[in-house]
């Protein structure tokens, strides 16, 4: 699987394609700069980029801005972000285009290195891999008079999971029930927002923005 | 007709009242020529504080009346009198520019404003038999000369301005002094103290690594452990000292992330200038967060709105609640921080916030911009 990495700091940088190429991925080009990866993101065409949010020469949201342009001319190019805070708008803003294969995580997530990797793939796969923060803030927030006020807490619950990009199997596990009651409640979120039946990557890609966006 | 009676007998009672109020000017001025003679035999002490008192409520009176007569609010000159013993208070009435202009105003308000009463007296009484004259004209000279006379000069606008900046600057070192002690204390708990149990942890792993490899493993673990714990701490701290969202998107960003992160929805409307100031952008960014929290903690709002816009010289913030009101800016902690971060400003809090609500909070933040305005947007989140 071909992989575009940017990230400043030349020691994570050098750490990340360490960790990457020794599962298998190839890093065809590693940039430090927001010039660097929106050419990059463009000419290599990658199966999934590695972004870290703040890159020179703004050290701002330079990464961010980069790979959603990029989007908008390589429509659903799986993006995996990766940064030391995350912020509800910046995963709102990634996930806009509704076209999935995005991932926004904390960078600490990266020392857990089978998770990450399975974060990677995920991406690459057309799915999204929300940060446990993400969905930790969204848990807080009361229901209103919103579209998922409809949702019984445990229908929100398998939804912050799927948020986090864990498959029907992975978050049968972390509930403790079956991947039957799973696909229950799914089928259940779908339909109380009204999202018609078609692959169902497409429609857990539409759930979370509706989560995101509520 | 029956108006035109409500009005002269008005002007008549003012002419009355006056003649009263000017004689007491005249009564307090020969007492404060008194004082400064009997200062000098100490009883005059004691008496100086008792009558600026009475000649303040005086002035203030007339203050009240002129202002109102006129259309124009007259501003209040005095400065702070000081806590603390007789000769501290005294000695700062007398240092008050405000003191001088004061007797010079007894003295005028007790000859010259004690005619004018007597005019104003004859004038009203003429007044109610010739209808078609038109009335008050020696009440108004009166008030023309109680502004003359009580509005603050320049001196008295000056000294006001400079305890005002000393009372700021004092304020706002004594924050940031207990800024900086709270930080250091939560890296010293915090982030240092999880530094110090990772490293101790990867020290015992080493060791343990060739005798007991399982016991190492479960001490890498905790190593990893203990860094994301520190990770997480050092990001709540920095979001306490500058939201790294802030410094990516400035503050009409930060404020929409805020909004989107908050448990009662929140509507923001904006039209402000891309960046503003870095100070500016934080001391507003946190005035609105802070009057946001104390919505989500004591409004039990079911909505709130958020606008800002900037009109070239100052932003101007609102926070407005559909709560149950009774803010008070003078016990709650919340309100007086913001006070705080916007008096380094010079800016200004007003809180409108009547029991049963709702609660709208005005912060005025004066600023120029740095960058051209961008077009308005506006978002629910």
């Amino acid at each position: 699987m071909r992989v575009v990495l940017a990230e400043d700091l030349a020691l994570l940088r050098d750490g990340l394609i360490r960790l990457l190429e020794a599962n298998d991925f190839e890093v065809v080009e590693a940039v430090d700069n927001g010039p660097s990866l929106s050419r990059a993101l463009i000419t290599q065409r990658p199966d999934v980029a590695v972004v870290d949010v703040r890159l020179p020469p703004t050290f701002t949201d330079e990464g961010l801005r980069a790979v959603i342009e990029a989007r908008a001319v390589v429509p659903g190019l799986p993006v995996l972000v990766l940064s030391q805070y995350v912020e509800q708008l910046y995963a709102r803003e990634l996930l806009a285009d509704r076209s999935g294969g995005v991932g926004y995580l904390l960078k600490d997530r990266v020392f857990n290195v089978a998770q990450f990797v399975d974060a990677v793939r995920q991406v690459a796969a057309g799915g999204t891999a929300m940060d446990p923060e993400v969905v930790a803030q969204l848990l807080t927030r009361r229901a209103g008079d919103r579209p998922l006020a409809s949702l019984t807490p445990r229908e929100r619950e398998v939804l912050g999971l799927m948020a986090e990009g864990r498959s029907n199997a992975a978050v049968a596990a972390r509930l403790f029930v079956t991947e039957k009651a799973v696909s229950k409640h799914t089928n259940n979120i779908f339909s109380k927002l009204g999202l018609p039946q078609s692959e169902d990557d497409n429609r857990r890609v539409l759930a979370v923005l509706a989560y995101l966006n509520d | 007709m029956f108006r035109e009676f409500v009005v002269r007998s008005r002007l008549l009672a003012i002419s009355f009242v006056s003649l009263f109020l000017c004689t007491l000017s005249l009564v307090l001025f020969v007492l404060s020529i008194a004082d400064l003679v009997l200062i000098a035999v100490w009883v005059g002490i004691p008496l100086l504080i008792k009558e600026i008192a009475v000649t303040r409520w005086l002035s203030g009176v007339h203050r009240k009346y002129a202002g109102g007569l006129l259309g124009e609010p007259i501003d209040v000159p005095y400065l702070r009198i000081p806590e603390g013993g007789m000769l501290v208070r005294a000695r700062a009435i007398l240092a008050d520019p405000a003191y001088r202009r004061d007797v010079r105003w007894l003295l005028a308000d007790g000859t010259a404003g004690l005619a004018l009463a007597c005019l104003g007296v004859a004038e009203g009484l003429l007044d109610m038999l010739f209808w078609w004259l038109p009335p008050g004209h020696a009440v108004h000279a009166h008030a023309r000369l109680s502004r003359a006379l009580l509005s603050p000069s320049e001196k008295s606008r000056l000294a006001l301005r400079v305890e005002q900046l000393t009372e700021s600057r004092a304020e706002t070192v004594d924050t940031q002094a207990a800024e900086l002690r709270r930080i250091e204390r939560d890296l010293h708990d915090g982030a240092q103290a999880r530094l110090v149990a990772l490293g101790m942890s990867l020290a015992m792993a080493e060791e343990q690594l060739a005798s007991d490899p399982e016991g190492a493993r479960a001490l890498l673990t905790e190593a990893r452990t203990a860094s994301s714990d520190a990770l997480a701490e050092l990001r709540s701290l920095i979001r306490g000292i500058h939201p790294p969202v802030l410094a990516d998107r400035g503050l009409v960003g930060a404020v929409q992330a805020l909004a989107l992160a908050s448990p009662i929805p929140v509507t923001v409307t904006a039209d402000v200038p891309d960046r503003l100031p870095a100070p500016a952008e934080s001391a507003g960014y946190f005035a609105v967060a802070e009057g946001l929290t104390n919505v989500i903690k004591h409004a039990q709002a079911t909505s709130v709105r958020i606008s800002l816009a900037h009109d070239g010289t100052a932003l101007r913030a609102e926070v407005i609640d559909d709560g149950i009101g009774g803010a008070d800016p003078d016990r709650g902690t919340g309100l007086r921080g913001i006070m705080r971060r916007l008096s380094a400003f010079d800016g200004a809090l007003t809180v409108e916030s009547p029991p049963g609500g709702p609660t709208k909070l005005v912060m005025v933040l004066p600023c120029v911009s740095s960058s051209p305005k961008t077009s308005p947007s506006s978002g629910t989140a």
